[in-house]
């Protein structure tokens, strides 16, 4: 195998999301990044070439490569979470591309809920705004490890060491201090032109930093993921009906948090029961060690009834277990939550239906006030709302565990996906 | 830490194993769509990695144009053979016999919207609650804004501006009579993701995705292959080339490339290289700008 081919085959994988209000220039900087790396391709290049002058526009406009669908290309606007892919020799990199539009708020959550990364836009011209603080309260309500301010259409402001500074300096008291926010960079840019973004500009050499795509490459990942709490959520039970394994009871699923070994001693719940893992399978033979986020099939010493939904825990760290909990919402659809209504939860591979106890307070997001007495939840509220579920549940806190604080509702008479919750 | 660390594949290979249990776990009778093509086989193997020791819990099921690569068919029958899996096939000339569909005609004809009916009334008639697909994001820009679990409506439509919010990896395949669902476990896979897991995995494939020698005439920019099921044009002229295919489809819309790449290493760097997407080789897409969101719409793959 050439040295080409091996360095290919041992990339990392970064998942990141964008955040800002309409003309904020996201569907630019995508396709800025995606040209500049060299990801877009001729026939791409020459298809939005033909639309950008059938449209009449003097430049290629790079925002056609991702609004896919043809009303957001007659209309300019982007509708839905749009995926796009693209590598460098260092890293491969999926981008959700959400909407900025409010009524579209449920995109970025979807978008923010899987990301290692968010990029968050602001037009140099316009500065903080409020879209910018809704943004950033949602990319650290879903927990995003790292933020990245990148202080767009810099061309516009002249290139001006002033604006950005300003502009930093009110994102620093207005929303880091405020949110609390741990991990945060700036980056000047002008996407349109391409400053800072594959390459470093050579208009503001004022900015000592990286270029985006060289933070993107080098952010340290591996170590936002939860090692410590040793969790398998049973997805499915594995029992071939053959000679060969017949006495086989396999446990597949995907490392939630944490990691297994042969030997371990571990939980099962809700049963309680302790067992050892005695082995843990994969298609080419039995594996040394199992950690998140890889999917596998556990074999345990003694024979318990264990089926979907059921988790496999460190026998000494175990979760949460319970009926009752708090949790952050998203309402997500156009029906208003039902009060003390009766909805379907996914948590893990678990499912069970649900009752909304009451409504503690709703955050406004523009203002990030706790707002006690209004206990109406539409589309795109925050709120915090307390649950019972009609049986226990294994959960550990969103902010500890991404993967086992995390759940969505379900109308039962819709079958629609109507809220994101975030377990406290 | 850096023990606990695993790269891109093995990560992409942990999502779509995790999407492929979920479908086994949520669906009564799911199958999952097979082609022949690179991304359906790598799709079978993950499945079959997914349920290992035990065989794969549902039934493969392949839409056939009857306008195949020769190839393409033994490589399907020896995979399936060899595996002790379970293929439906179901046959679009039954749909043009039973007037169901009406075939086009001219030079440009081709079956491959007409697929549509014949997979539409596959799943009504088998009772298919669930079809994977081995569509995946980076293809074509209506794809990119697909979900993993995608919901259809009794008449088997795609809805794009009313889908369901997919969060973390929760995934809602909950649905009325008669609605069914597309699964698409390797969404977030590239083309040089598949070429690299085919080599990291030495998964075997059709040859006719390495360099050989085809007759083959030029048509709107596209090599295709010569042909019964394509008729020539007045002046077009076949001639041999030295090709390989990048996207096995239909016969009549399925574009080959000039290569001279004779192993996977070969096919790896040559993607790298390359300045065109796979689906740049397919006239199907040509068709006009939202050709493909329009098919899929309707219920296409």
């Amino acid at each position: 195998m050439s040295e080409k081919t091996a360095g290919y085959l041992d990339m990392e994988l970064l998942r990141f999301t964008t955040a800002g209000s309409v003309d904020d220039g996201k569907s630019t900087l995508i396709g800025r990044l995606l040209y500049d790396s060299k990801a877009i391709f001729e026939d791409q290049m020459e298809a939005i070439e033909i639309s950008s002058k059938k449209r009449g526009d003097e430049e290629v406009d790079l925002a056609l490569l991702t609004d896919g669908l043809r009303a957001e290309r007659e209309q300019g606007i982007t509708i839905d979470v749009a995926y796009r892919y693209f590598a460098t020799p260092k890293r491969k990199f999926i981008i959700a591309d959400t909407p900025g539009h409010i009524q579209y708020t449920r995109n970025m959550v979807t978008g923010a809920s899987t990301a290692n990364a968010a990029l968050i836009l602001v037009d140099a011209r316009n500065g903080v705004i409020e879209q910018t603080l809704r943004h950033s309260y949602i990319a650290n309500l879903l927990q995003i490890p790292h933020l990245i301010v990148c202080i767009n259409k810099m061309d516009l402001v002249d290139y001006s060491q002033e604006t950005y500074d300003k502009i930093k300096a009110d994102y620093q008291k207005n929303i880091v201090d405020k949110l609390n926010i741990k991990d945060v960079c700036f980056i000047p840019i002008s996407a349109k032109l391409g400053d800072n973004v594959v390459d470093a500009s050579t208009k503001m050499d004022w900015y000592s930093g990286t270029p985006l795509l060289d933070l993107l490459e080098n952010i340290k990942i591996v170590d936002d993921r939860n090692h410590g709490d040793s969790r398998l959520p049973v997805q499915y039970v594995i029992r071939p009906q053959s000679d060969e394994f017949h006495d086989y009871r396999g446990y597949a699923g995907r490392v939630a948090s944490g990691v297994f070994h042969p030997g371990d001693k571990v939980r099962v719940l809700p049963s309680g029961i302790e067992t050892t893992i005695e082995a843990i399978d994969s298609f080419t033979g039995e594996q040394e060690v199992a950690f998140t986020p890889q999917s596998v099939t556990l074999r345990l010493s003694d024979n318990i009834d264990i089926s979907r939904g059921d988790m496999i825990v460190d026998a000494n760290n175990v979760p949460n277990v319970g009926q009752e909990f708090e949790a952050m919402l998203c309402w997500m659809n156009e029906r208003a939550m039902m009060p003390r209504g009766k909805y379907t939860i996914k948590h893990t591979t678990n499912e069970t239906r649900c009752m909304i106890r009451d409504v503690k307070f709703k955050v406004n997001v523009d203002t990030l006030d706790e707002v006690a007495d209004d206990k109406l939840v539409g589309l795109n509220d925050i709120a915090c709302v307390s649950f019972k579920a009609a049986k226990p549940l294994f959960f550990d806190s969103y902010k500890k565990n991404r993967l086992t604080g995390s759940f969505i509702l379900i109308d039962e008479g819709t079958n629609e996906t109507v809220a994101a919750g975030m377990i406290l | 830490m850096k023990e606990y660390n695993i790269n891109h594949l093995r990560e992409l290979e942990a999502e779509s194993i995790f999407v492929i249990r979920e479908v086994a776990a949520q669906f009564e009778n799911p199958v999952m769509l097979f082609s022949g093509g690179k991304d359906s086989i790598i799709m079978f193997h993950l499945a079959r990695k997914a349920f290992a020791p035990a065989k794969v819990p549902f039934a493969m099921m392949h839409i056939d144009t009857g306008h195949n690569f020769p190839e393409t068919i033994e490589f399907r029958d020896m995979l399936m053979e060899k595996t002790g899996t379970r293929i439906i096939i179901r046959y679009v000339q039954d749909s043009i016999d039973q007037g169901k569909v009406t075939e086009e005609t001219g030079f440009n004809a081709s079956r491959n919207k007409l697929q549509t009916v014949t997979l539409l009334d596959g799943i009504e008639d088998l009772k298919v609650d669930c079809a994977m697909g081995g569509g995946r994001r980076d293809e074509e820009k209506a794809r990119a804004k697909e979900r993993f679990f995608s919901h259809r409506d009794e008449f088997g439509q795609w809805d794009p501006k009313n889908q369901r919010p997919e969060l973390w990896n929760l995934f809602n395949g909950k649905k009325h009579m008669g609605e069914h669902f597309r699964v698409f476990p390797i969404s977030n896979w590239t083309e040089m993701d598949v070429w690299q897991y085919i080599y990291l995995e030495n998964i075997e494939i059709p040859n006719l995705y390495f360099s050989h020698e085809r007759e083959v005439f030029q048509r709107n920019g596209t090599l295709l292959a010569k042909s019964d099921c394509i008729p020539m044009r007045p002046g077009e002229k076949t001639e041999k080339r030295i090709v390989r295919f990048r996207t096995i489809g239909d016969a009549t819309c399925t574009g080959a490339v000039e290569s001279k790449a004779h192993s996977l290493e070969e096919i790896i760097e040559e993607v790298a290289a390359t300045r065109t997407t796979e689906r740049g080789t397919r006239a199907d897409d040509k068709r006009s700008e939202a050709a493909m969101e329009d098919r899929k719409k309707e219920g296409y793959f």
